[in-house]
């Protein structure tokens, strides 16, 4: 029997060489008179043992890493593919402590299996939620997806069954289901590697989703930027079509749901509910006012459930194991886990997803292993471009939705970006302006032109360290930031404030303020 | 891609994917991503085709090509480079990179090089954040990429 080896075809394996690696692996293979079958699964998360290769040997899975090019012949000559020993040798992949530590439900499969094989998606616990869902109502649906206290993965963290409530509730000739996987933030990856490493997940989800609000069209906004996941998605569509789980008669059923994936153009704004619906119908992504809420008149003026990958790509473990399940997991009415991404500056980046409740401490150091060029951890950003930056002092948050409230911070999409000692603040809170100012819409003014307005003003305080004028414009960037929090239609140029505030609060001595003065104005917000 | 093909070539294969197209519901965006993906970019001279097929004005059309950074109306270099400026890429040194690239290339940003074989756009967040900083060569994503690895980089789509 031919020897299993999966080597990945995530983008960030790929980033780093797994297609040139399987290649190898294949041609050493085959040079030798070996019998091996290469499977190209999604990543286990672990990216600075990318390409991670495994090999399935009666013990389990064997992980090796990270294999470049070079170390192939070496680890034929070791004789890897029995698992056996060569300095590259993590041993087996279920008993690497970085995963061990984890609580991955969302994640069950991805890395484990081949991403567009239907029976290895069917062998471990694939579509068990869609058949109990088709036996239930669609208000008993909602209740079990409301009873998980899932919240929206988005950022928003709005409860995703109160969501989907009021597009049960709508009487409507059509409705959608619309998958956000417009993943902009910085620092996140979680929906890329969902998409590409169990695409199969998010159809079930959304196929669920469907049934539970009477909705009979599904389309994912994919990014552009992501053409793997594009590909991926496609590929497993067309499977699951063929195999009657998609289509006129779901599992013969009777209910009715397709699916489409589309892609978009690279704006930011478009994560934006909204916006990503005027996308869909083929306009400018301009935000919407609201009301009237997308789940009441959202795509072609339907009533629309619009979820992020991450909420819908849960919901099928929630239909299998049941509500109370997720939900023992979590803290406060932060329930359930969070794929966390661990980005920027750390040793070890990947995906942990863990039960709500770990703090920022434990990623960055027990798992991240601390900064990757040795140097203190200055800042992080979490919650990608909108997020607040939290300083050392903020380490031991617990991951909460609103233990993060507090702090005037965001979890978000769970990014998590760290930055050393090096790091200028005052050019970070310049870069959020600027970054504001590309991807504005341009439909309201505080977010138009406040974020230019923005980026001139930090240039002035950077000009004018020790100058009078210094203390005028720092106070313009207080004024300025409240009436894009407090005036702006979304959270583009609403949270702004957030990363531009947060650095000068906690680093004032990065704009030439001393942080004595700062006293009567660190309440922001 | 028709980048070497006629005018008149160009205008039959647009006319083509706006018949295969046109029918589907918010039909405009994969249009445009159809029309890019053939011909390298949505020439202006489309614009007129494309809103009558659509039932759209021109100005509808160029507002939605000029909204979305992906989209281009003009010729492109025969590869496009993009790096990425977000911020886990700036954290592991990408403001060097884009010195570095743009000061080989001789270009800025949304730029082509002289020889026409290189534009180079930026990019935010290519979701390779683990492995920052990142560089996307047309399809192809690059991670931990050094100044050095650019260098290779180029060479090999110049070669």
């Amino acid at each position: 029997m031919a020897t299993k080896i999966y080597i990945p075809r995530d983008s960030s394996a790929l980033a780093v060489g797994a297609e040139k690696v399987a290649a190898a692996v294949a041609a050493e293979a085959k040079a030798r008179g070996l019998n091996i079958e290469i499977i190209r699964n999604g990543s286990r998360g672990l990216y600075w043992l990318e390409t991670m290769v495994e090999v399935a040997t009666e013990n389990g899975r064997v992980a090796y890493g990270p294999v470049k090019v070079k170390d192939v012949a070496s680890l034929f000559d070791a004789d890897f593919i029995h698992g056996k020993s060569h300095a590259l040798n993590l041993g087996l992949t279920d008993e690497i402590d970085w995963l061990k530590k984890q609580q991955r439900l969302t994640f069950a499969r991805v890395g484990i299996t081949d991403p567009v094989s239907l029976d290895d998606y069917l062998a471990h616990d694939g579509y068990k939620g869609l058949k109990n869902a088709l036996k239930l109502s669609g208000a008993d649906i909602v209740k079990a997806v409301t009873d998980s206290g899932l919240r929206g993965r988005g950022g928003a963290a709005f409860p995703t069954g109160i969501k989907w409530n009021t597009v049960l509730g709508c009487e409507a000739d059509q409705k959608y289901i619309v998958c956000n996987a417009d993943e902009g933030d910085s620092g996140t990856y979680s929906d890329r590697m969902i998409m590409e490493g169990d695409p199969f997940v998010l159809i079930e989800g959304m196929t669920i989703a469907g049934v539970a609000v009477g909705a009979t069209q599904g389309y994912i906004y994919v990014r552009s930027e992501y053409p793997h996941a594009l590909a991926t998605l496609n590929a497993a569509i067309e499977v699951a079509n063929k195999a009657s789980y998609l289509g006129s008669n779901v599992l013969g059923s009777g209910k009715v749901f397709h699916l489409e994936v589309r892609r978009a153009a690279g704006a930011y704004v478009c994560g934006e509910e909204t916006s990503l619906l005027e996308s869909l119908e083929g306009k400018r992504g301009l935000v919407r006012f609201k009301p009237p809420l997308p789940a009441i008149e959202g795509l072609f003026g339907k009533p629309t459930v619009v979820n992020n990958v991450i909420s819908l790509a849960t919901v099928p473990i929630i239909l299998d194991k049941g509500a109370q399940y997720y939900a023992n997991y979590g803290m406060g009415r932060s329930r359930g886990t969070l794929p966390i991404q661990l980005a920027g500056n750390l040793k070890r980046n990947g995906l942990v997803e863990l039960a709500f409740g770990a703090t920022l401490r434990e990623l960055l150091y027990d798992f991240g292993g601390g900064s990757f060029t040795g140097k203190p951890i200055r800042a992080v950003q979490v919650g990608g471009p909108l997020g607040a930056y939290l300083p050392e002092s903020q380490f031991d948050t617990p991951l909460d939705y609103e233990e993060f409230a507090k702090l005037w911070a965001v979890l978000g999409h769970g990014g998590i970006v760290a930055f050393d000692d090096t790091v200028d603040m005052a050019k970070m809170a310049r870069y959020a302006f600027e970054f504001c100012a590309v991807e504005s819409c341009g439909k309201c003014t505080p977010c138009r032109i406040g974020s230019t307005r923005g980026v001139e003003v930090i240039d002035k305080i950077t000009a004018n360290k020790g100058k009078p004028e210094h203390v005028n414009s720092i106070q313009l960037v207080r004024d300025l930031s409240d009436t894009m929090l407090n005036g702006s239609l979304c959270a583009l140029g609403g949270m702004t404030p957030y990363p531009v505030l947060s650095a000068l609060n906690h680093f004032p001595e990065d704009f030439g303020v001393s942080s004595g003065g700062l006293s009567s104005e660190t309440k922001v917000g | 891609m028709l980048g070497s093909h006629t005018t008149h070539d160009v205008n039959a294969s647009i006319d083509a994917l706006i018949t295969q197209y046109q029918h589907q519901p918010g039909a405009l965006l994969p249009l445009l991503h159809a029309i890019q993906d053939s011909v390298g970019y949505v020439p202006e001279s489309s614009y007129a085709q494309i809103s009558k097929a659509l039932s759209l004005s021109v100005a509808e059309v160029h507002g939605v090509v000029t909204f979305y950074h992906h989209f281009r109306s003009h010729k492109p270099g025969r590869h496009i480079m993009q790096i990425c400026r977000a911020e886990s890429c700036q954290a592991m040194g990408s403001e060097a990179l884009e010195a570095h690239a743009k000061k080989c290339l001789n270009v800025d940003y949304h730029q082509t090089t002289a020889d026409e074989a290189i534009t180079l756009e930026p990019v935010y967040c290519l979701g390779n954040c683990a492995l920052s900083p990142s560089v996307m060569m047309d399809d192809e994503i690059y991670g931990r990429v050094s100044p050095a690895d650019l260098d290779a980089l180029i060479a090999e789509v110049k070669a």
